[in-house]
């Protein structure tokens, strides 16, 4: 929809990212521009001018830019992540977009950087980049940066650690997740609907490290040995949080969580 | 930037987003469903990728080549895609339908190889069509041809196309607000209330009238205190006259305050900022059972009973009914002595009408003086002369013009912009356009009535039926619009429809300080009955009585009396019947479907692409049912329904049809065409139909209570078959009147059966057989009918399912699809539509009106056939996951 404001210019270098009273960042723009604006946001810098690789994969591990698109993350990580190989932790990659409500069509402008910083409980980008034990690349205005791990930026349902002015610059995943076995679960109040609940998980070598998102207000990491059903109860039974919103009643996202997080470590086993 | 072809100078707004870019550019092809990149009628071509485009920010797309719906083809050299469309019959108001044909052919659809079901529910999940149930737009998608062309006079019964058909499939079929713009037209924001219940006790509007670009600003103050109703009807004492256009007493969250008309609509959005209100916060009362009760707060206290036409003002009591048959105590004597009885509580959760087009209006005064109104409505007429009572105005000085309209199902029957915009047109002498945003038409645009239904009823060893009856609470919120009618209707054919000695009625429908509800289709029927045959499945099982046997055994045959809670004795009859057809038809289907899942026969199952709505298996673990439920309604609307409609002989050898009633997908412009072709033994194609013009049509009371076809169609039937005798017999004249009034009126029936599979580890239920009998009579166009009985069910699914507006302190949470689901393409399977063979005495040529009906037995024929799985009877909808999930894991509170 038209989004009342003053200005909008396009960010060219880093220099361009110091933000007026005022200003917004934009990137794909699908959430931004699905909602009025709220009062006092006069102007958008559109970080889609800087320019930025949208992901490099190299002995280090992946990065990905927070101006890389779900579509991109979904065709390119996702066709990495098909085949068995050093790559078939990003197996992933396609379910996790698939797991928005957003359609193929939204995917294309959609990008990782906004649906991260969004925090929402159903970012799927959040669901796939924990499991792979990301960490975000945070821009400090007026330079300096800072790296922190994905489920600690994300504190709340719409709430990360993003400080007034502040840019998410990428997302870093270390090449050890890369290789390694991972799973994807997912309910809806409908098949293709909202999230309620999503599990991931990736196979460690002497852990399964599940995580879990959409039904939980902030992503929710557990850490359990390979097939110890019990242990994964007993650490479930220590989430007291779950989620309320019009996408499905806590009491029920608590029960099918806990049968997607199983039918998770069997597939880790 | 070039738009379809053509380079564009003009830049963008600062934020503003491609879609209405576009639209300004005049490429109105474009769509506005949600503006929030949920529904997907705004899709269009960026540099070949397909986006919505009221989300792709415009400034980008400078530079870009853009490729909307009108410029992919024309009506004379359609694209493949739009082509697809036309051939399938694949959309029905249209609205959503530029968005499927772009998405569509960026897809390279319809394909030699068709992609795989599971990947074109991926790939459709972000294009929202709420009048198909999704069929014929696979259809389109597979390139299947469903329409044909007619040969004269002889298209009736005959899958013809609608005659917008491409049209619509490109672009060029003007909506509302899709006509050039008046000059100088200013736009309408309005501030809306921020309490359930409050008054104003100071409002200043002083710095908003001097803010930049504001022409007007509307208090209370300064509209008439003329009280009315938003709900349109032929008699307008059906609704209470409880409603001022700005009231200083706030009865729900978002009613309107102050009504701003500046230059630009971020001018009028930035004045309303500038309104200065204080308010006096009143108790509010939002749960109906409290309304009723001694000392809640009173909601319309203040108003004259009899002048304002609430049956208790001092009960928050809009409209009551109370009856039993033959003689008080007859059903309590009766349920006392009877085999067997039941006695339960239903409830129903509000629902939104979701039509794909939001409410939208420009009012102007023409050179003439003719204070004219285009909108979106199923009643011009009825709006018009509300209109002219309302400003004071000689209707004849009033003109409502109508175009297609993008969805109706209800929710336009009703005066909601207009008198706005009508008003702000006559106080600034300028074009005014207010168009509601999405989130408007989920806060405070009405709603389906949510109602809670007790039924007792009662049968002997035999299982014929001995006693029935129904106690109802309507929540109608904070207006009556439609409370009366919807109440009286909803107990109406949900209680004539079976024959028993004892009957009683209690029913109130009651004021809440929530969102007002209003029409919905089936107009209240849909609670009533997803009571009753709950209630009377639950009875069959009791008596160990098959349930589709007992409904046999009870249901009224021809000749029988309708009796509601006393002996109906108006212009009602059995103008054909064919309701033993249609339980016959569903019963044998589902044992064919049960049969073949058996069998494995049907391997295919429709989520792999197999249409038939047969013989899917249930997947390992889950439990399997089956349900079937049933539903009768009246052809017509009651006292009085009238057309008046004109054919006239055009120079070029064609004809043109004036008819006042409207097109909103219901296909009623395609009868017209039919009805008229024939008669004048011409091919459809040489018929033109004008319609819903207050300025050029007779008088017409609106496309309601399912009129279009059998009232306005007989109308226009008898206006063409007048033509033909002048035609040939040579006298000269070239043009003939018919018209009709809605009277004697017939009954239709519907039979809905599913099997199902549910899973009780997560609530989930599948649907694995959809069959729907229909008794419509003669069927004059087999594609339409068949259309809009599979848009009722998918409708009906999404109540049933999966959708409900959420309150919250009277504050609505799903204010946007995103949040609302209203079916995709994945949630919709389909349903084999079976017809009844009956000649209806009283509609045009055998014909019967079907275009609320089946909607309304969807939800008891799915909560029948969950219970038969699990054995545990779902009392409320919609019957979601989660809530399935307590039923079954007997966790919380169940709701019976
Ligand atoms: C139909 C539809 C369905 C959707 N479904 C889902 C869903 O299921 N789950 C979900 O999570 N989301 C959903 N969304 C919301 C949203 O579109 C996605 O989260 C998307 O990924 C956001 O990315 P964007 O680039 O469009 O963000 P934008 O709209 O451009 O920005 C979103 C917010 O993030 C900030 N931001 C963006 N990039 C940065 C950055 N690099 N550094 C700092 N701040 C930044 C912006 O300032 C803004 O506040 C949906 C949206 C639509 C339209
Ligand atoms: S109008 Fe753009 S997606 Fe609905
Ligand atoms: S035809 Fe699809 S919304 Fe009306």
């Amino acid at each position: 929809m038209d989004l009342d404001v003053d200005s909008v210019r396009t960010a060219r270098t880093r220099a361009d990212l110091a933000l007026a009273p005022g200003e917004r960042f934009l990137a794909g723009g699908t959430f931004l521009y699905s909602e009025p604006l709220p009062p006092g946001v006069t102007g958008l810098v559109d970080l889609l001018g800087l320019g930025w690789e949208p992901w490099t994969i190299d002995g280090g591990g992946l990065r990905v830019s927070a101006t890389c698109t779900v579509e991109e993350v979904r065709a390119g990580l996702g066709a990495l992540g098909a085949r068995s190989g050093p790559y078939r932790g990003l197996g992933i990659a396609q379910p996790c977009a698939d797991a928005l409500l957003l359609s193929f069509k939204v995917a294309h402008t959609a990008t990782v950087g906004g649906n991260l910083s969004l925090a929402l409980p159903a970012g799927a980008m959040v669901s796939l980049f924990a499991a792979l034990g990301a960490s975000v690349l945070v821009w400090a205005p007026g330079g300096g940066a800072r790296v922190e791990s994905l489920t600690s930026f994300v504190t709340g349902p719409g709430e990360t650690t993003l400080a007034d002015g502040e840019v998410l610059r990428e997302v870093r995943v270390p090449a050890s997740a890369l290789g390694a076995r991972t799973a994807f679960r997912k309910i809806a109040l409908t098949p293709l609907g909202r999230s309620s609940a999503v599990v991931t998980g990736l196979r460690a070598e002497e852990t399964a490290r599940l995580v879990l998102t959409a039904s939980v207000p902030r992503p929710v990491p557990l850490e359990v040995a390979p097939g110890d059903h019990a242990a994964l109860d007993r650490a479930l039974d220590a989430v007291t949080e779950w989620f309320d919103d019009p996408h499905g009643a806590p009491d029920w996202r608590a029960a099918v969580t806990r049968g997607l997080a199983h039918e998770v470590l069997e597939e880790l086993a | 930037m070039r738009i379809d072809g053509a380079a564009v100078d003009a830049a963008p707004r600062p934020g503003q987003c491609l879609r209405t870019f576009l639209r300004e550019q005049g490429r109105t092809g474009v769509k506005k469903g949600c503006d929030a990149g949920d529904c997907g009628a705004c899709t269009v071509l960026l540099d070949g990728d397909p986006v919505h485009s009221c989300i792709v920010p415009a400034h980008r797309a400078v530079g870009s080549e853009v490729v909307t719906v009108a410029g992919l083809g024309t009506p004379d050299d359609p694209h493949p895609a739009q082509q697809a469309f036309a051939d399938a019959a694949g959309f029905q108001c249209g609205f959503c339908t530029a968005g499927m044909v772009c998405t569509a052919a960026a897809l390279g659809l319809p394909a030699a190889e068709a992609p795989e079901p599971a990947e074109l529910d991926r790939l459709f999940k972000g294009n929202l069509c709420r009048c198909t149930g999704y069929r014929s737009v696979r259809d389109a998608l597979a390139g299947r041809r469903n329409v044909e062309t007619a040969v004269a006079g002889e298209s009736f019964g005959r899958p013809v196309a609608a005659p917008a058909a491409l049209r619509v499939v490109t672009g060029r079929e003007a909506y509302t607000l899709d006509e050039p713009e008046p000059p100088g037209m200013l736009h309408v924001a309005v501030l809306g209330s921020p309490h359930p219940h409050a008054r104003i006790t100071r409002i200043d509007v002083a710095a908003a009238r001097a803010a930049p670009g504001v022409h007007l600003v509307l208090t209370y103050r300064d509209v008439p205190a003329t009280p009315y109703s938003t709900g349109r009807h032929q008699d307008r004492n059906d609704d209470p006259d409880d409603t001022l256009m700005l009231d200083p007493v706030l009865r729900f969250r978002g009613q309107r305050v102050a009504v701003v008309v500046a230059e630009t609509l971020r001018q009028a959005r930035r004045a309303l900022r500038l309104v200065d209100v204080e308010y006096e916060v009143l108790p509010a009362v939002l749960d109906p059972e409290a309304a009723r009760a001694p000392g809640a707060p009173l909601v319309h206290g203040d108003k004259d009973p009899v002048l304002a036409r609430i049956a208790d003002p001092g009960r928050n009591v809009v409209a009551v009914v109370r009856e039993e048959y033959p003689v008080p105590g007859a059903v309590d004597a009766a349920l006392a002595v009877s085999a067997a009885t039941v006695e339960g509580e239903w409830s129903t959760a509000r629902v939104n009408h979701a039509a794909l087009e939001t409410h939208g209006a420009r009012a102007w005064v023409a050179d003439d003086g003719t204070l004219t109104v285009r909108t979106s409505s199923q009643v011009p007429f009825l709006v018009r002369d509300e209109l002219a009572r309302l400003l004071a105005l000689d209707p004849a000085a009033v003109r409502v013009v109508v175009g297609r309209v993008g969805g109706g199902f209800g929710g336009k029957q009703e005066l909601l912009v207009e008198d706005v915009v009508a008003l702000a047109a006559l106080r600034t002498g300028r074009a005014v356009q207010w168009e509601l945003t999405r989130e408007e038409q989920f806060t405070v645009v009405p709603c389906r009535h949510p109602m809670r239904v007790r039924v007792r009823a009662g049968a002997g060893a035999d299982g014929v039926l001995t006693a029935l009856a129904i106690d109802v609470l309507s929540d109608t919120g904070a207006y009556g619009n439609h409370a009366p009618g919807v109440l009286f209707h909803g107990v109406h054919e949900s209680m004539a429809v079976y024959r028993v000695p004892a009957k009683r009625v209690d029913a109130e429908a009651v004021y809440t300080n929530n969102l007002p509800s209003g029409a919905f289709r089936g107009y209240g029927l849909g609670q009533v009955i997803f009571a009753i045959e709950s209630a009377l499945d639950e009875l069959a099982a009791r008596l160990g009585l098959d349930p589709v046997e007992l409904r046999r055994r009870n249901v009224v045959r021809p000749g029988d009396p309708f009796v509601v809670g006393s002996l109906v004795q108006d212009d009602l009859d059995y103008g054909s019947y064919g309701l033993d057809q249609c339980l016959d038809l569903v019963d044998e289907a589902l044992r064919r479907g049960a049969a073949e899942s058996r069998d494995g026969a049907a391997e295919g199952g429709w989520a792999r692409g197999a249409t038939d709505g047969g013989g899917r298996a249930a997947p390992v673990g889950w439990s399997e049912g089956r349900g079937v439920a049933l539903a009768m309604i009246a052809t017509v609307p009651p006292r009085g329904h009238y057309s008046n409609a004109r054919v006239s002989a055009d120079a070029d050898g064609g004809f043109t049809v004036d008819v006042g009633t409207a097109e909103f997908g219901n296909g009623t412009t395609t009868v017209h065409v039919q009805l008229a072709a024939d008669a004048l033994g011409v091919p459809p194609d040489r018929v033109r139909v004008r319609q819903s013009d207050t300025g050029t049509s007779g008088y017409d009371t609106g496309a309601y209570g399912s009129a279009g076809s059998v009232v306005a169609g007989k109308a226009v039937a008898q206006a063409a078959a007048r033509l033909r005798e002048h035609l040939d017999g040579g006298d000269g004249v070239r043009s003939a009147e018919g018209s009709h009034d809605g009277s004697p009126r017939s009954v239709a029936f519907n039979v809905q059966g599913f099997r199902v599979a549910v899973n009780r580890a997560t609530g989930e239920v599948r649907v694995l057989q959809s069959v729907h009998a229909a008794d419509a009579g003669v069927v004059i166009n087999p594609e339409q009918l068949r259309g809009q009985i599979e848009g009722g069910v998918a409708q009906a699914l999404g109540s049933a399912l999966q959708e409900q507006v959420q309150l919250h302190d009277g504050e609505v949470m799903t204010r946007a699809f995103r949040h609302y689901r209203v079916p995709q393409l994945v949630d919709v399977p389909p349903t084999e539509v079976l017809f009844a063979d009956t000649v209806d005495t009283t509609g045009p040529r055998g014909a019967k009106s079907m275009s609320e009906a089946p909607y309304n037995p969807v939800a008891p024929a799915l909560a029948n056939a969950i219970t038969d799985a699990t054995g545990v009877r779902p009392h409320a909808i919609p019957m979601q996951k989660d809530t399935l999930w307590r039923l079954l894991n007997g966790v919380g509170r169940s709701s019976a």
